[in-house]
């Protein structure tokens, strides 16, 4: 049986963090289980930018935080010995509270591992329709957002021409856009709760800047259709969220995205037996992030679900120290109870249907979407444009511009022959922000061009286009 | 097309019928108006193989029910189908449940349903500490069970391809007509959406469309009332809930609703019920009868967690007005036979039914000798998730391709999902897959391989197309072209790709 001080599970962010911060605390063995081919976890499918502003200090999109963090990890994993292993293609199918590991993949077949500690990074998983027992057929064109993510991101499939969003989580407004970018109408945006779940800067860049509608205090009360969706019944809801008879709205739509919520990834958590908090869904854990299981540690969103990836970064430093320092001591390191993780904060939510109403036609208020805080900015247009609520520069320029010559990235993927002839795709994004209204225009032009293999990260693809993820 | 015996409809009862034949030298054809087995009642159903205490003795149902779950053991033992003899338990609640249940009691003991029992409320509570505490006793049957009833009908009808049976799925009976040969031999015409078939013998075993199709060749004598079953199935958090099947003493309230576990580990309750206009294929759920469920199985089993819902689903039963299974030859019709008004306990009986309808066959006169060998009865497949460490590493160091996990929430490999896309009778969609490797089961219903099954599919079957991926039956499709991709040809696409970089 291999044995390992750490193992780490999970290629995430978590997972890259805490593998890499635990190696810069002393530790010279560790494994990094992953079960994709490739390490970066949901990054890699999150194509938009909006990731990176405090770890990194700039605004990144997914497989650009994905590949940086890696590239941190691999500044540390020089040298003769790297103290970081790593294992892709390779699936954690159990593990025990005496910290044992069984793992298979086709090259070593079904495996055992003991380890001193243990990292769990496994991510989380979306509520599916099950979750919500949405009454009706079952029909193919339902399915939940993240799915269409990795449909429309990875494989460069077309989920539907006709599109609903039920949830106002992130994952769905940013496939709301996502899906207007690849050619889709997007109908509607439907949300049980009086406020969207998503960030701010998100209803903004992503429906708003759309013309999708967002109807709050809503539900889907029945899915229409036999093989194919026909077409949705939505309700009005009450403070219970109870649906409200006769107030039924019919869609007719062909795609029903559910962007219903996350729940951490708890199978291998309950198999080992850690208590479960039922408010986040993970594993209950100490101010440094080990679970009741004594050197089994947790963090990123399998610990409970995060709005940002630099967050989850931050997390999984503490547990990578936290971990290396179990296995030097071999013993505890929290003095603390065991509590329910703590929340950092990030997300600041701006109940928008709500807005108050501007009679003024000289003002404007608006959502600033430089930052995940996400401050309600009021711009009074004119010559002389002023900003009130920004809490830092950036949101007075974002203000001014916004009146004047409103600017976006645009975030997209792009065909590429690769060198044996087939095609694959990458993605891109624009080189700095372009004029809003040439974002479909330009998006458009992305879609009908394929560029040849090799790309690397940053390359420049197209005029005005650069590689956010490699071949 | 010509061949000996036709067999009408590929549910449970279908492919039971078919399976029964592999001894017999006759050509047979197995068709259906749907892309794969098991698409009726047959996939959606609560999965119990009843005891056999319910239907009135005497009858055909109270003998085949009896029978098929003797002969169940054996035949999922020989066709690796999973099923478990758990027993069940009818609860009762009030003194005058007391008295149904020793009736349902007697029935049992007349119908030849072994071990039955009587339970207080102290042995109900020692043998299911999950039941509620308004319980006040039991009828035990252990002989009950639960099955993974799609794969015994799907078993079923691989075995019979494989032995040189034929099954032909997308095939819809639109007409019967008889024509006689010039000796004046009779035999039966059909007229389908894949073109004429003919045979000397049918069977129409067509669910809940076994009157309309009667129809085409004389008038019913009986008619299909469908009536729809809603369910909740949750996940495996709560599959441990109970052990047993749990029923409801049936009242004048209704039949209440069971809790029961299912051989995936999950948790399923229900079913409604609620009549259906004729001919309707409805398989929609409501928030009417979802609601009833929660409510309904709460008495037998207070603490389930309805958050943890994996699916809702329903099925229709093909109840009759008839109150027995019809299974004959259609009078007047010589070679026409059918088994109709197949409601539950169907699912049970069916083991029983194959063997049943070859006898039927055979005293009406209908050649069938014996096959002097050269066939198989079995099956043999691969569940890497019920395998031990040592068989699971071994078999991966034989095939690497059971290696890879494809399904996370039930363990599914890469091997099984392969060979299920080469299975006898071939996947045409991704519920098809589901149902021969188990896959998408879970919690997030294909959520997490789905992008996965849907490359395994493409590159099994290198001249298929992304636009043709089906999530299940015809017409359900999961992709629609990209307009701005579909609109130009690889090459405008070159020169448009130019002009963007010039
Ligand atoms: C769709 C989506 C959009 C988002 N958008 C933003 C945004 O705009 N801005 C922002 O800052 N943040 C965003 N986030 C949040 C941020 O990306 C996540 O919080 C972060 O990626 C979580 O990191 P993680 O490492 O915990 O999980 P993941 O990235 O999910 O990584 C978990 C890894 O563990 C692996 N794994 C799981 N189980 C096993 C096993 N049994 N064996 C082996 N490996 C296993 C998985 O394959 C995966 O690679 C978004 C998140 C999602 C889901
Ligand atoms: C809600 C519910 C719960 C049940 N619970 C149980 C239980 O727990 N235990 C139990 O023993 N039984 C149960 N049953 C009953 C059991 O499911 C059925 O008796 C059994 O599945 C019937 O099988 P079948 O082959 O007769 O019908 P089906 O599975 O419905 O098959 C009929 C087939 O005929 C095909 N067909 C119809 N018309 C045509 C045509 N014109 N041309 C070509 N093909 C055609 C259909 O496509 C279909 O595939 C339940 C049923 C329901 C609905
Ligand atoms: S004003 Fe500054 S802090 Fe506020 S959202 Fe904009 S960038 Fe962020």
């Amino acid at each position: 049986m291999r044995s390992y001080d750490i193992v780490v599970i999970g290629g995430g962010p978590a997972g890259l963090a805490a593998a890499k911060s635990a190696a810069e605390s002393g530790c010279r063995s560790i494994l990094l289980i992953e079960r994709d081919t490739k390490l970066g976890g949901i990054l890699n499918q999150c194509i938009h930018n909006g990731f990176g502003l405090s770890h990194f200090g700039e605004e990144l999109t997914g497989p650009e935080y994905a590949f940086r963090a890696f590239e941190e990890l691999k500044t540390i994993n020089q040298g003769d010995h790297p103290p970081v292993e790593i294992l892709l293609d390779t699936f954690v199918m159990e593990i025990t509270s005496d910290k044992k590991i069984f793992a298979m993949n086709k090259k070593d077949g079904y495996f055992e591992i003991s380890a001193k500690a243990i990292i769990l990074a496994m991510g989380c998983r979306e509520k599916a329709r099950g979750a919500l027992a949405i009454p009706g057929t079952r029909p193919a064109g339902v399915m939940t957002a993240g799915l269409a993510q990795h449909y429309v991101n990875i494989d460069g499939y077309m989920v539907g021409k006709k599109v609903v969003i039920l949830g106002s989580g992130d994952i769905g407004l940013i496939m709301a856009r996502r899906m207007v970018l690849e050619g889709a109408e997007v109908l509607a945006c439907i949300e049980i709760a009086p406020q969207p779940g998503g960030l701010a800067r998100n209803v903004t860049q992503c429906l708003e800047d759309y013309g999708i509608p967002l109807y709050l205090r809503r539900t889907v009360t029945a899915i229409h259709g036999k093989d194919r969706l026909s077409g949705i019944t939505v309700s009005e809801v009450d403070e219970k969220y109870t649906p409200i008879p006769g107030t039924e709205m019919e869609i007719e739509c062909d795609t029903l995205l559910l962007s219903c919520g996350l729940i951490p990834e708890n199978e291998l958590s309950r198999k080992a037996g850690l208590a479960i908090d039922p408010k986040t869904g993970g594993p209950f854990s100490s101010d440094v992030h080990e679970t009741s299981v004594p050197g089994i540690f947790a963090c990123g969103n399998v610990l409970h679900v995060h709005d940002l990836a630099d967050n989850v970064t931050k997390e999984s430093i503490e547990a990578g120290k936290a971990a290396a320092a179990y296995v030097a001591g071999a013993s505890s390191t929290s003095q603390q109870a065991i509590s329910s993780p703590k929340v950092f904060p990030g997300k600041v939510v701006k109940p928008v249907g709500e807005k108050e109403m501007n009679t003024d036609p000289s003002v404007r208020t608006m959502t600033c979407i430089i930052c995940p805080r996400g401050c309600t900015l009021t711009v009074t247009t004119g010559e002389n444009p002023t900003v009130t609520g920004n809490a830092c520069p950036r949101g007075k320029a974002y203000g001014i511009a916004e009146v004047t010559h409103p600017m976006r990235t645009l975030t997209t993927t792009i065909r590429v022959r690769l060198e044996d002839g087939s095609l694959s795709r990458i993605s891109v994004k624009s080189k700095g922000e372009i004029p809003k209204d040439e974002i479909r225009s330009l998006a458009e032009k992305i879609h009908h061009t394929i560029i040849s293999a090799p790309v690397s990260v940053g390359d420049e693809v197209i005029p005005g286009v650069v590689a956010t993820s490699a071949t | 097309m010509k061949y000996d015996i036709l067999i009408v409809g590929a549910g449970v009862v279908g492919a039971s019928i078919a399976y029964s034949l592999i001894p017999y030298n006759v050509s047979v054809l197995l068709l259906d108006k749907n892309n794969d087995v098991a698409m009726g009642a047959t996939r959606a159903n609560s999965a119990i193989i009843h005891a056999g205490y319910d239907p009135k003795p005497g009858t055909l149902m109270a003998r085949l029910n009896v029978e098929g779950n003797r002969l169940c053991g054996k035949l999922c033992e020989d066709l690796s189908v999973p099923f478990t003899r758990c027993g069940s338990l009818v609860l009762s609640f009030s003194e005058e449940d007391r008295s149904t249940l020793s009736e349902l009691y007697d029935r049992g003991i007349k119908n030849g349903v072994p071990d039955l029992k009587l339970l207080s409320k102290e042995e109900l509570r020692k043998i299911e500490p999950g039941v509620s505490e308004e319980a006040t006793g039991a009828l035990y049957a252990p002989t009950a069970g639960i099955i993974n009833p799609w794969e015994l009908c799907l078993a079923q009808a691989e075995v019979f391809v494989k032995n040189g049976g034929t099954f032909l799925p997308g095939c819809e009976v639109q007409g019967i007509s008889e024509i006689f040969s010039s000796e004046g031999k009779r035999s039966y015409l059909l007229n389908t959406t894949k073109g004429e078939i003919s045979a000397d013998t049918v069977i129409l075993c067509c669910g809940t469309e076994a009157d309309t199709v009667h129809g085409y060749i004389s008038s019913p004598d009986f008619r299909i009332t469908p009536t729809r079953g809603e369910y909740y199935l949750l996940d495996k958090s709560e599959g441990t809930k109970v052990s047993h099947v749990i029923f409801q003493c049936p009242s004048e309230k209704g039949k209440g609703v069971l809790v029961a576990p299912t051989v995936h580990g999950n948790l399923i309750c229900g079913p409604t019920s609620e009549v259906l206009s004729h001919g309707s294929e409805d398989t929609a759920t409501t928030a009417v009868k979802l609601s009833e469920i929660k409510e309904k199985a709460s008495r037998s089993v207070g603490n389930i967690s309805w958050r943890d819902n994996v699916r809702n689903f329903s099925g229709i039963r093909s109840n009759s007005t008839s109150d027995d299974f019809l299974i004959r030859e259609i009078p007047g019709k010589k070679g026409i036979f059918e088994a109709a008004g197949i409601k539950s306990p169907g699912l049970a009986s069916s083991p029983a039914i194959g063997p049943y309808m070859v006898e039927l066959l055979k005293s009406s006169g209908v050649v069938l000798t014996e096959k002097t060998g050269g066939y198989d009865l079995t099956r043999k497949k691969i569940h890497f998730r019920d395998m031990t460490n040592e068989e699971r590493a071994a078999l991966v160091a034989k095939d690497p391709a059971y290696g890879r996990i494809v399904c996370r929430c039930e363990g599914v490999t890469e091997g099984e999902i392969r060979d299920a896309i080469q299975s006898p009778i071939p996947p045409l969609s991704l519920d098809a897959v589901k149902r021969r490797a188990g896959t998408g089961m879970g919690r997030c219903q294909g959520g997490f391989c789905g992008p996965r099954i849907v490359e395994m599919l493409l590159s099994e079957r290198p001249d298929s197309s992304p636009l043709s991926i089906l999530q299940d039956g015809e017409g359900s499709t999961l992709f629609v072209p990209r307009d701005a991709e579909e609109d130009c040809s690889y090459e405008e696409k070159e020169t448009l790709s130019k002009e963007v970089e010039s």
